[in-house]
């Protein structure tokens, strides 16, 4: 992560980071497991979550986002995408909660339907980063040599890319503006640059981690009793350290919104008749001084979209470390 | 150390030719004309054609352009626009507005980051350090675009303090205000890790040795803890400067700053294929060299870490 403003939209794990998520996962156990009935690391990191304010607010943001994403009708019945230019720029009124844009668009009814582009893309590139950047952690942290150099290599060239500037030159080759790509090609082409520009984080993450528990005693044990590789990885390796991987992610889906957005707003992201907050923002730049409202609305969502994942995140993370309880 | 530095700067051979390469074959084999709208509505001329095609060894393959390409820049060629202007011109031209940028970005965020961290890692739990920690993570979260727009209407538009974009001239006040916007994640990071860092240095051995022989609290937290808990805070400042060399397209378009991230968009948008791949190639440089000097740091501001 390189370009200062890419190092903001996905926010790397600082040095730091990795040894505070990534300590051992099942340190505090036996202590509270000889008291109770044996819990899991999850099951322990739930009690904790279910204390916590913080991750009642944000989990319910985020509930009311993803509703809003899946069904946008039950919060307006407003058009997100025809106008009518008589009311172009209009302020806010009870008429019209946030106002029109300047083709005349309910503002209200398009930050409802922003959401839907905004999260499906954050959510599938979350997936795909934590699919292959996990993968390919585990491939390199358990076999070593040469394959872990290789591995390692080939992150490290994708990494020394900074982000946004990796970003532009994939959207303007594949999605430059004498494509005509359908909206769900354009979104597949902004998830698959994210992904190839945010797996190495996640790759290094699950590799430094795989490394300090491949040598531990249940592994061996496992591995005496005469496990295979497969089981040896799904069973023993992925459960112990998914840890540090669930807080990364939730963190990501954040940073990947707000990275949609600059994408969006750099205009080789998401385009109309897609509705996005990033191009709602990109739109309202032009006009910011005679209808600051247009700006505020959508990046207003915007904002508490990212910081809703960011603090269930944190909440997550602050749950999952023993060392904090 | 030496032989480290050397298995460094080989390692950096290879992520150097890969990412150059991944660029160049990105933006050279885009389809379509690479002339399409190079010459306003009437197409390109032959004669133009022919001798950019020549220059570029445009009809040969792609390991051909890029051996030629390399060799060129390593005698110090960036290449020409197709327009003409050499792209040295452009680098030289662009190149000192960013980095006065950058540096005015990191004073800003070193200073503010560095004094809230410090500040609230003294006062655990402290009204300080919930106020760091709530404003760190908005900090962290709002895109930079965001932060640059809402400041700038803010300050530039709404209360006239600042104008809202800055002049050819570059003067430092007018700098200010994208400096604090390109540094404001940082900032909230370097806050972070001093404060981490220095409550926990707070609880050491040494720091207990210090205050029980009576020197004053200026002295212990001054000399014994900063001293070792701003390691971690060099290096991501380290980072850092080497991240916003790479320029900040999104802060330079926002306040108008005529600087190398600027450059690399407007040629990106104009299909400026030349200008592209040579100002990545200037910035993945700057950006490897300045993480490997950020190791050699570490290790020469904490003598418990020695590379062998």
């Amino acid at each position: 992560m390189s370009d200062p403003s890419a190092a903001s939209i996905v926010s790397t794990p600082r040095p730091e980071q990795p040894t505070e998520i990534g300590a051992p996962t099942n340190a505090g156990l036996p202590e509270n497991a000889r008291k109770e009935k044996p819990r899991g690391l999850l099951g322990d990191a739930w009690r904790d979550l279910r204390r916590k304010p913080l991750f009642w607010i944000s989990a319910t943001f985020i509930l009311l986002f993803v509703v809003m994403a899946a069904f946008p009708s039950l919060f307006t019945s407003g058009d997100s995408v025809n106008g009518t230019l008589s009311r172009s720029r209009v302020e806010p009124s009870s008429d019209a909660w946030f106002g029109y844009d300047v083709q005349g668009r309910d503002v209200f009814a398009r930050t409802i339907y922003g959401a839907r582009a905004s999260i499906l893309v954050a959510l599938l590139s979350t997936v795909g980063t934590l699919v292959i950047g996990g993968a390919m952690g585990i491939i390199a942290g358990y076999r070593g040599g040469w394959v872990d150099g290789l591995l390692s290599r080939i992150a490290d060239i994708f990494f020394g890319l900074p982000f946004v500037l990796g970003a532009i030159v994939i959207l303007t080759t594949f999605n430059g503006s004498g494509t005509d790509n359908n909206e769900w090609q354009i979104m597949g082409l902004v998830i698959v640059s994210l992904v190839v520009l945010s797996w190495p984080v996640v790759m290094r993450l699950m590799r430094s981690s795989v490394l300090a528990t491949k040598e531990a005693d249940y592994i061996v044990a496992a591995r005496a009793l005469g496990a295979g590789t497969g089981r040896i990885i799904l069973k023993h390796l992925l459960p112990n350290c998914l840890a540090p991987l669930l807080v990364y992610g939730t963190i990501m889906v954040g940073s990947f919104i707000g990275a949609e957005a600059t994408l969006s707003f750099l205009g080789i992201g998401l385009k109309t008749p897609v509705v996005s907050w990033g191009i709602m923002i990109s739109e309202a730049q032009n006009y910011i001084r005679v209808s600051p409202f247009l700006l505020f609305f959508p990046a207003a969502f915007l904002v508490t979209a990212v910081l809703s994942f960011v603090m269930l995140g944190e909440a997550v993370r602050e749950a999952l470390d023993p060392k904090l309880r | 150390m030496g032989r480290y530095l050397l298995r460094r700067l080989l390692q950096l051979i290879p992520v150097f030719i890969g990412t150059t390469f991944l660029i160049y074959w990105l933006v050279w084999s885009v389809p379509g004309d690479p002339f399409a709208g190079k010459c306003g509505d009437r197409g390109c001329p032959d004669n133009f054609r022919e001798v950019m095609t020549a220059k570029y060894h445009l009809n040969e393959s792609i390991w051909v352009q890029y051996a030629s390409y390399m060799k060129n820049l390593f005698q110090g060629d960036f290449g020409i626009t197709f327009s003409g202007r050499s792209i040295n011109d452009i680098i030289v031209t662009s190149y000192p507005n960013t980095l006065k940028l950058a540096v005015v970005a990191l004073t800003i965020e070193a200073v503010i980051g560095l004094s809230a961290g410090v500040l609230s890692g003294l006062r655990r739990n402290g009204f300080l350090d919930n106020l760091v920690l709530v404003s760190t993570l908005f900090l962290i979260a709002l895109p930079v675009f965001v932060v640059g727009f809402v400041l700038q209407w803010l300050f530039g538009v709404k209360w006239g303090i600042v104008t809202p974009t800055v002049s050819n001239e570059m003067r430092f006040t007018e700098l200010i205000l994208p400096g604090f916007v390109l540094g404001s994640a940082s900032m909230a990071y370097i806050a972070r890790v001093a404060r981490t860092s220095i409550a926990e240095n707070r609880r050491a051995d040494y720091v207990r040795t210090a205050i029980a022989k009576g020197l004053p609290m200026r002295r212990v937290v001054g000399v014994h803890l900063l001293r070792n808990s701003l390691i971690p805070v060099v290096t991501l400042l380290g980072t850092d400067l080497g991240a916003l060399m790479g320029g900040a397209i999104i802060t330079e378009g926002i306040f108008g700053i005529n600087g190398i991230g600027r450059q690399v968009l407007r040629a990106i948008v104009t299909k400026e294929s030349a200008t592209v791949v040579s100002i990545v190639v200037v910035l993945v440089v700057v950006y490897l060299l300045m993480n490997l000097l950020v190791d050699l740091l570490y290790a020469a501001l904490d003598p418990r870490i020695r590379y062998e």
